[in-house]
């Protein structure tokens, strides 16, 4: 079985800072939008909990590149995360979520899961 | 083919190390392994087991994975004791089953001594040796004030610390008559008690507890034999371990006379089937209560059990190096002199509180043994004279005394020969690393990743660090000083280059002279290189991505993800009616409020989103940023000076005003703290500063590159008697320069011991302008003091700023459902994670 998944806007390019991350709240908790205008893709959303402090931080990191790999540096115990995939470099048994994101005009679309007693009322 | 059975009894550090060592060996393939622990937990490492207390979990004292005990195909039963061996029939017995054995390994440890005497049994008597002694200790400290360590040795002591981190009032009972008997002698045993005593844990030495009864002001009486009495709420018992031969004793195997399973070379006991390692085995009479030789012994049996005969097991070298409530005490080998000939050397500094001992041969050309407290800095030197038998110096007195009573630097690492042994825990020699290093370790990262060198107890760091640099720089390694990956230069070339080129932001930088797309290490650096150069505001366009989380939102973020607010207070002075608005906006917002050591106020707790409001109203109240975030001056501390204190000769309140102010805001390669003292009385602690003032009855005195916290220096006096203007001259140059020169992270203390020329030369530059750029260094000065702006004005007065202090940015009333918070004397802290 699929689970069932939904593309919600969380906010639009203004919101966003060039190289860096801002925090949305979205109904899978809180999560990171990065824009990287350098890049190609140039958006990135990954969980905004520090899976090491637990605290939801991830936004507020260091963004660049190690070994080409886009990261974000954990402003709080500075491990870096892989924007691509969510694994941690310092510790690959660690990985934080990672999400679907693209660009609808001038919103910002994320896919989430849909929450369960949504799914039985639809 | 079937495959044998090979079990193991006990799942600590010794039986860990052991199966890392046997899985990894060519036998491995013929056996299946059963593994029986009695403890919960997987096998963690007993010897840090005293950070459970500094918040350390069992995950983080983890010695492996269950994973990884999956993978090698280990039958792992934990919480499961054994309960008996029947040798005959080769089976063990345990709480849940019986189980057969080709080949069975004992390493159950051992067990602490707990004395006969009447009440021990009470249920605030305790021990320390696993996390759940730990726990029981924990919650029996609960509404605790007072507990006692029976036993004053390295546990004990350890113990005692423990006790005092819980918050409660220690005290050490010892029957003889001085600490650490075993590692010391009569006079380290005296300086440290004297020290340990200094840190406010009680010591009672020659005192035989006869028993233990309820008491009346405490939950607890101890009697003594001397009719004197102590009375406590909890009692933790280390007074020794034994060895833990309950198995092998009831199976018949032959123990020594006073316990332990007697071993050969080879770690087998008397039945060849069964083997025994770690603190629980006897060899030639002796039982190693320390991990390195368990460790030793677990190689050894892996090797025996692969046909290897000719790996044994000869004895271990049983010297300590250790900080006991922060005091270090080292014991090397014969520390007693009790070798026939034996001399000893002896320095004693009371005064500063260090005492050295050097035993040595009769014909003083070896080193036997030593002790040493107060100060372990000769400890690595002294420990390789004593293992490699490497001939003393004729004035063999120089290795202890201090360097200004002719004391010799330590021993280099070219001095060691190559079966130097540099971690003993991995049993890693001076010649495995110069190996690991020729088949193309280049760093010291990849030769601990090979050797496994100074990933045990961790003592060897230093040297290894030491051995490493010097053998890569021997093979004409240069030790690369660039950034990082993305710029081959370092700082002070980088600076240079957006200084001459005019570079003002980090693109353009990483273009011209980099690659990549930066990361965390280059992008604060530069920013901080930007800043210095053209003072521009650090939430401009450009600059926002480059900074730290501190930086971004001009504020220390902590550990929950809130921040910090630190207005400024220049010289500590403060009126009445702004102190009154730090503690209305506190209550306001309910942050926790604390004083800082540098005379101001921090204020914790603050939201992403609060913090502009709250600024907001400080700043309306007439407060500025206090810059507690970023590299740049901190405070300049002061007393109170002439105006006030009838031995001032100056104003230190008025001049530490003048120098915050001017300083204020300055971007530095790491933070810059002053401060001014108003005589030589020096009540503000100047000279532990980068700057410090002291007045004289001519002027001020100008001290710099000092250094508090983790690595003191004392300022070095750098100018005297100064007026108020030359003052301020003097140190803009110095500032200046030490912004230009100073590596990335660098304090103004580590700038000095490594500036070519040292204080010298820094003189030669500033007083006497060697290099003819005093002028432009003042004028870099004036521009950055002419461009100063308050940061958290500029930001909050615009809205396109605030925008970046959203918590999130798509639900502003949105709070964050991570932070939860608890009340502790009365104001709100963070509540721990629960687990
Ligand atoms: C607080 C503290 C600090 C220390 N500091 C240092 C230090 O700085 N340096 C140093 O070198 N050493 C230090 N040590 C000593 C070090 O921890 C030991 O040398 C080491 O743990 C010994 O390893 P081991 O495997 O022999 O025993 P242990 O680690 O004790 O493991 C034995 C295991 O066997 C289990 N076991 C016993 N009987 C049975 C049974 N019948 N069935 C199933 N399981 C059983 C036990 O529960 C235990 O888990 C310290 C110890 C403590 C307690
Ligand atoms: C690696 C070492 C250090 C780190 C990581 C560190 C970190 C910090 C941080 C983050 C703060 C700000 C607290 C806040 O507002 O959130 C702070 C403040 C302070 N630290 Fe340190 N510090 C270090 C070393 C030292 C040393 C060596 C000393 C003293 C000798 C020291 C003395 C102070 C003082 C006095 C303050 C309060 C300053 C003020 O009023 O702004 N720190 N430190
Ligand atoms: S340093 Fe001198 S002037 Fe300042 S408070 Fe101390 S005694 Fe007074
Ligand atoms: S000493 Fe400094 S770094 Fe350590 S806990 Fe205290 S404030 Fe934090």
């Amino acid at each position: 079985m699929k689970a069932r998944t939904r593309w919600d806007e969380v906010c639009t390019v203004d919101d966003l800072v060039p190289e860096s991350g801002v925090a949305v709240w979205t109904e899978d908790g809180p999560v990171a939008v990065f824009y990287l205008p350098h890049r190609l893709p140039a958006l990135f959303a990954i969980s905004h909990s520090d899976p090491f402090s637990g605290a939801n931080v991830l936004a507020r990191g260091i963004t660049g590149d190690l070994k080409g790999e886009p990261v974000v540096a954990s402003p709080l115990y500075k491990q870096h995360f892989s924007l691509r995939t969510g694994l941690c470099l310092e510790d690959d048994s660690v990985r934080v979520k990672v999400y679907p994101v693209l660009l609808d005009g001038d919103r910002i679309r994320l896919e989430v899961p849909v929450i369960q007693h949504e799914s039985i009322a639809a | 083919m079937s495959k044998k059975t090979l079990i193991v009894i006990g799942n600590g550090m010794v039986g860990h190390h052991f199966l890392e060592q046997f899985t990894a060996s060519a036998a491995a393939t013929g056996f299946q392994i059963i593994v029986f622990g009695e403890e919960k937990q997987l096998a963690y490492d007993r010897v840090h087991l005293s950070e459970y207390f500094g918040g350390s979990t069992h995950a983080d004292l983890a010695m492996g994975t269950l994973e990884w005990y999956s993978e090698q195909g280990i039958q792992l039963h934990l919480n499961e004791q054994v309960t008996g061996i029947n040798r005959e029939a080769r089976r063990v017995t345990t709480s849940r089953g019986s189980y057969h054995y080709d080949k069975l390994v004992l390493a159950t440890g051992s067990y602490p001594f707990v004395p006969p005497i009447t009440g021990n049994d009470h249920p605030h008597c305790l021990v320390y040796r696993t996390l759940d002694d730990l726990d029981a200790i924990r919650t029996s400290a609960e509404g605790a004030r007072t507990g006692v360590v029976v036993g004053g040795g390295l546990l004990g002591l350890e113990a005692a610390n423990a006790l005092k981190c819980l918050g409660l009032e220690a005290h050490v009972v010892e029957f003889a008559p001085r600490l650490m008997p075993v590692q010391l002698d009569t006079d380290g045993g005296a300086l440290l008690r004297r020290k340990i005593e200094e840190l406010g844990v009680q010591v009672h030495t020659e005192k035989a507890t006869t028993s233990i009864v309820d008491g009346e002001s405490a939950r607890l009486r101890m009697n003594f034999s001397d009719q004197s009495f102590l009375e406590t709420d909890l009692i933790v018992f280390s007074a020794g371990i034994r060895p833990q031969d309950a198995l092998a004793r009831a199976s018949g195997l032959e123990i020594g006379e006073r316990g332990g399973i007697v071993i050969d070379n080879q770690c087998t006991t008397s039945d060849p089937h069964v083997h025994a390692i770690g603190e629980c085995a006897l060899w030639e009479q002796k039982i190693y209560g320390l991990v390195a030789p368990g460790y030793t012994m677990a190689r050894t049996l892996s090797a025996a059990l692969n046909g290897d005969r000719e790996t044994a097991f000869t004895g271990a070298d049983m010297s300590t190096k250790l900080k006991l409530l922060g005091v270090d005490v080292g014991s090397i080998g014969d520390a007693h002199a009790q070798t026939p000939g034996a001399r000893n050397i002896r320095f004693n500094d009371e005064q500063a509180g260090h005492y050295r001992r050097m035993v040595i041969s009769e014909d003083g050309k070896t080193l036997l043994g030593a002790i040493l407290v107060g100060d372990n800095s000769h400890y690595d030197t002294l420990l390789q004279y004593a293992l490699n038998g490497i001939t003393l110096p004729e004035n063999p007195e120089t290795l202890i005394l201090p360097e200004s009573q002719g004391g010799v630097p330590a021993l280099g690492p070219d001095a060691l020969p190559e079966t130097a042994s540099i971690c003993s825990c991995h049993n890693v020699t001076k010649g495995d690393i110069c190996g690991a290093i020729d088949a193309g370790c280049s760093d010291l990262g990849s030769v601990k990743a090979e050797t496994r060198a100074s990933t045990g107890c961790g003592g060897c760091t230093a040297l290894l660090k030491n051995v490493v640099d010097n053998e890569l720089e021997k093979r004409g390694v240069e030790v690369s000083k660039d950034l990082c990956e993305h710029f081959p230069h370092s700082r002070q070339e980088l600076f240079h280059l957006v200084k001459v080129n005019g570079i003002r932001t980090f693109r353009a930088l990483i273009s011209q002279h980099g690659k990549g797309h930066g990361c965390d290490i280059c992008k604060p650096a530069v920013a901080s290189i930007l800043a210095t150069c053209w003072n521009e505001h650090i939430l401009a366009t450009d600059h926002v991505p480059l900074q730290d989380t501190n930086d971004t939102f001009m504020a220390n973020m902590q550990k929950n993800g809130t921040y910090s607010i630190v207005p400024r207070i220049p010289g500590g002075e403060i009126t009445p009616d702004k102190l009154i608005v730090l503690g209305q906006v506190a209550k306001e917002y309910d942050l926790y409020t604390k004083i800082t050591g540098g005379q101001r106020v921090d204020l914790f707790g603050a939201t992403l989103s609060q913090l502009p409001e709250i600024w907001e109203k400080l700043i309306a109240a007439g407060f500025e940023t206090g810059h507690a975030y970023g590299k740049s001056l901190r405070t300049v501390k002061s007393c109170v000076g002439n105006t006030w204190c009838r031995y001032g000769v100056q104003d230190s309140v008025g001049m530490a005003i003048r120098l915050e102010d001017r300083y204020k805001g300055l971007r530095a390669p790491h933070k810059v703290k002053m401060a001014v003292s108003g005589c030589t009385r020096e009540c503000a602690e100047a000279q532990s500063k980068d700057f410090g003032v002291i007045a004289t009855e001519n002027g001020w005195n100008l001290y710099v590159c000092g250094n508090g916290g983790m690595r003191p220096r004392h300022g070095d006096l750098f100018a005297t008697d100064l007026s108020d203007e030359a003052l301020i001259r003097t140190i803009d140059r110095v500032v200046m320069f030490y912004v230009r020169t100073a590596d990335r992270l660098q304090r103004t203390s580590v700038w000095m011991e490594n500036l070519e020329g040292g204080l010298e030369y820094l003189k030669e530059v500033v007083l006497e302008d060697s290099l003819g750029i005093g002028e432009e260094l003042e004028q870099h000065m004036e521009n950055l003091v002419g461009t100063y702006q308050c940061e958290w004005k500029t930001a909050v007065e615009d809205p396109e700023k605030r925008k970046r202090f959203r918590e999130f940015v798509n639900a502003p009333s949105q709070s964050d459902p991570e932070q939860e918070w608890t009340i502790e004397r009365g104001q709100r802290r963070p509540a721990l994670e629960s687990v």
